[in-house]
């Protein structure tokens, strides 16, 4: 299996008015083509900040980052832009739609920036949107939509793209029990199709629908396990 | 890059607010209107300078005398004796069939006039017949002077339609009525044709007698106070004009222009001074203009710098998604580029309202031109990317996950 991911003692410093905040401090890791990631930890671990290194929001203080092996600190903006574009797709906890489009339009968005056809993107957000369980809901802005209707939309949108790596900061952080289910389902019916998932969340229920788990603690990796889900499997 | 869509998604956020939006264009609607309104006005004086140059005629050449400058002070102009009828009839001697086609001699002067116990003063002018062609005066009742008349030095006039009007009443006609000119009889033996209002002595309001009359028996004088020229083609004013000044020059023993007791002018020459008045209000205009549509940009930049701060996190979430720096410069300047523009579009339309009210009360033609509208197209976009380069570079420079933070 190729690595996707490969990160190798990154230090993340936060500067604030002569404060320092060390958010990362040596991380290394690699997540491999097809794989389902967590990364778990309490709040104020650092989990945001490495999946803003990660999704290439942000670069590391120090250290190396090599998303399918190109090392990105050598990328320009635009370059960067690019990858965000082609190989990544976001889902994030505030779902982060477009308040005035519709579902159909928050989904094709990425494609304004890719460069494909609007009416092609159009027919492709459709089937996504489908794909998530919203086909019926395509015209609907997110004011019109339950949290975790949102979320839907938000995971179609991160599909768009068809990347290769699939970013998910505490997906179901907004979202009522019953329905963070349905969410988690979603992506593991993704990663059996083959997409490379990394989710971050605090909740071991939700973190026991990856395969493997990494544990964060005041920036630093404390502990790496397989899922319980599979273990128990396995067994 | 779908630019269709991004220029939907931008008016569909201008049309959000509708009220801010209406009130961040107001400024470039204002200037946009004066620009309109200045081209307008412009071009509408302008037209009526050559309408009049036309009425008055292309190929007019005026002589008038000069005070000859003594001591390097120079008389007002029109009070010099210089000029004679000599003067006239060599130059018509001189030059006719080549670069003149005839010559008027006139004296005019202001004078008492009353009919009845109806008293005006008014121009009188002494005229020979070519008058009446040379200065473009159509008969309308009765006759002109004739050659007769200025031979036989006979007491006749010709009055213009508001000396008619001013001395016998409205609709009546003044042929073969008889008047006093400083008390001397004259009978009129026709009324010229209205020519309206035209910048020095109105022909309207004019009196017009045979020349010798005129300057024997009314001014007592031997001298005149301007000869016209009609040219043989206005393609060769100006060669006519230096040709006719030399032999002056020469017959009144002069030895160089600047000594000169008479000046010669066309009709343009005249009215490009007259329009420099109309250049006041088109200098007002142009402030204006300039002034509102600084004003409008900065209402523009204002407004676009608040959609900018409102909208961080949808900056932010769009460079997450992939756009590039560029792209979002190119979003929020097409904003600011479609929000000058419909203020431009509405500011055509008021320039061209404003213009057609202020030519009809100025008593101009009203005219608007193509040239003017692209103009002001031109200008509003303008406006938008002056103005909206800042507040679209600054959100393109928004650090994405600073942006996704921000609430
Ligand atoms: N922009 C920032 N400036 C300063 N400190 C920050 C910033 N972002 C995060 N931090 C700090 O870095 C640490 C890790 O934060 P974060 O990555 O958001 O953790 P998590 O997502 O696990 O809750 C925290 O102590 C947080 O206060
Ligand atoms: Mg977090």
């Amino acid at each position: 299996m190729p690595t996707i991911i490969e990160v190798s003692n990154v230090r993340k410093v936060y500067k604030n008015d002569s404060v320092e905040t060390i958010a990362l401090e040596g991380i290394s890791f690699k997540v491999q083509k097809g794989e389902f990631v967590a990364i778990m930890g309490p709040s104020g671990s650092g989990k945001s900040t490495l999946m803003h290194i990660l999704g290439l929001l942000d670069k590391p203080t120090s250290g190396k980052y090599f998303l399918e092996e190109e090392d990105v600190s050598l990328l320009n903006e635009d370059r960067l832009a690019e990858l965000r574009n082609r190989k990544i797709g976001f889902v994030f906890q505030a779902y982060n739609l477009l308040p005035r489009i519709s579902a159909l339009k928050n989904v094709a968005l990425p494609m304004i920036y890719g460069g494909l056809e609007e009416e092609e993107g159009l027919i492709k957000a459709k089937r996504l949107l489908e794909m998530v369980g919203m086909g019926d809901r395509l015209l609907y802005t997110p004011s019109q939509l339950s949290g975790g209707q949102q979320q839907r939309v938000a995971i179609a949108r991160s599909l768009t793209m068809n990347p290769s790596l699939i970013l998910a900061d505490e997906p179901t952080g907004n979202i009522a029990t019953s329905q963070a289910e349905e969410i988690m389902k979603i992506f593991v019916d993704l990663n059996k199709k083959g997409h490379t998932i990394v989710i971050i969340t605090h909740e071991e229920d939700i973190a026991s629908y990856a395969q493997r788990i990494i544990y964060l603690r005041d920036g630093k990796i404390v502990k790496e396990s397989k899922s319980k889900r599979i273990v128990k499997k396995l067994v | 890059m779908d630019y269709k869509e991004i220029i939907s998604e931008a008016i569909s956020s201008l049309l959000l607010n509708k009220t801010r939006t209406g009130l961040a264009a107001l400024g470039v609607i204002i200037g946009i209107g004066s620009v309109i309104a200045l081209i307008s006005l412009g071009q509408a004086s302008q037209k009526a300078v050559e309408n009049q140059i036309q009425s008055l005629g292309s190929n007019l050449l005026t002589i008038s005398p000069r005070g000859a400058s003594v001591g390097g002070v120079q008389r007002a102009g029109g009070t010099g004796t210089t000029l004679t009828l000599d003067d006239a009839l060599a130059i018509l001697k001189q030059f006719r069939g080549s670069l003149v086609n005839d010559v008027s001699p006139e004296f005019s002067g202001r004078r008492q006039v009353t009919a009845g116990r109806k008293n005006i003063n008014t121009q009188v002018i002494g005229v020979y017949p070519q008058y009446a062609q040379i200065r473009k005066i159509q008969i309308d009742k009765g006759y002109f002077i004739s050659t007769r008349d200025v031979e036989g030095m006979t007491r006749v006039a010709v009055v213009g339609p508001q000396v008619a009007i001013d001395l016998f009443g409205e609709g009546t006609n003044p042929v073969g009525k008889s008047i006093r000119i400083e008390g001397i009889a004259f009978k009129i033996i026709g009324q010229t044709l209205a020519k309206g209002g035209q910048g020095f002595g109105n022909p309207d309001d004019s009196i017009y007698i045979p020349l010798s009359t005129a300057q024997k028996q009314i001014f007592g004088a031997n001298y005149l106070t301007s000869i016209a020229v009609e040219v043989k083609d206005d393609n060769i004013m100006t060669d006519a004009q230096n040709q006719i000044g030399y032999f002056l020059l020469e017959r009144h023993r002069l030895t160089s222009p600047e000594n000169a007791d008479f000046s010669i002018f066309s009709q343009a020459d005249v009215l490009s001074t007259a329009s420099s008045v109309t250049s006041t209000f088109t200098t007002l205009l142009a402030g204006i203009a300039a002034i509102s549509l600084l004003v409008g940009g900065i209402g523009i930049m204002n407004i676009m710098l608040v959609t900018v701060t409102e909208r961080t996190r949808e900056i932010g979430l769009r460079k997450a998604l992939g756009a590039k720096n560029k792209l979002i410069i190119i979003q929020f300047l097409l904003e600011a580029v479609i929000l000058t523009l419909s203020g431009g579009v509405l500011g055509i339309v008021l320039g061209i309202t404003v213009s057609f009210f202020l030519s009809h009360s100025m008593g101009l033609p009203f005219t608007v031109s193509l040239l003017s509208i692209l103009l002001s197209f031109g200008v509003s976009v303008l406006v938008g990317i002056i103005f909206g380069i800042y507040p679209a570079r600054k959100a393109s420079k928004l650090e994405p996950i600073e942006a996704l933070r921000y609430e």
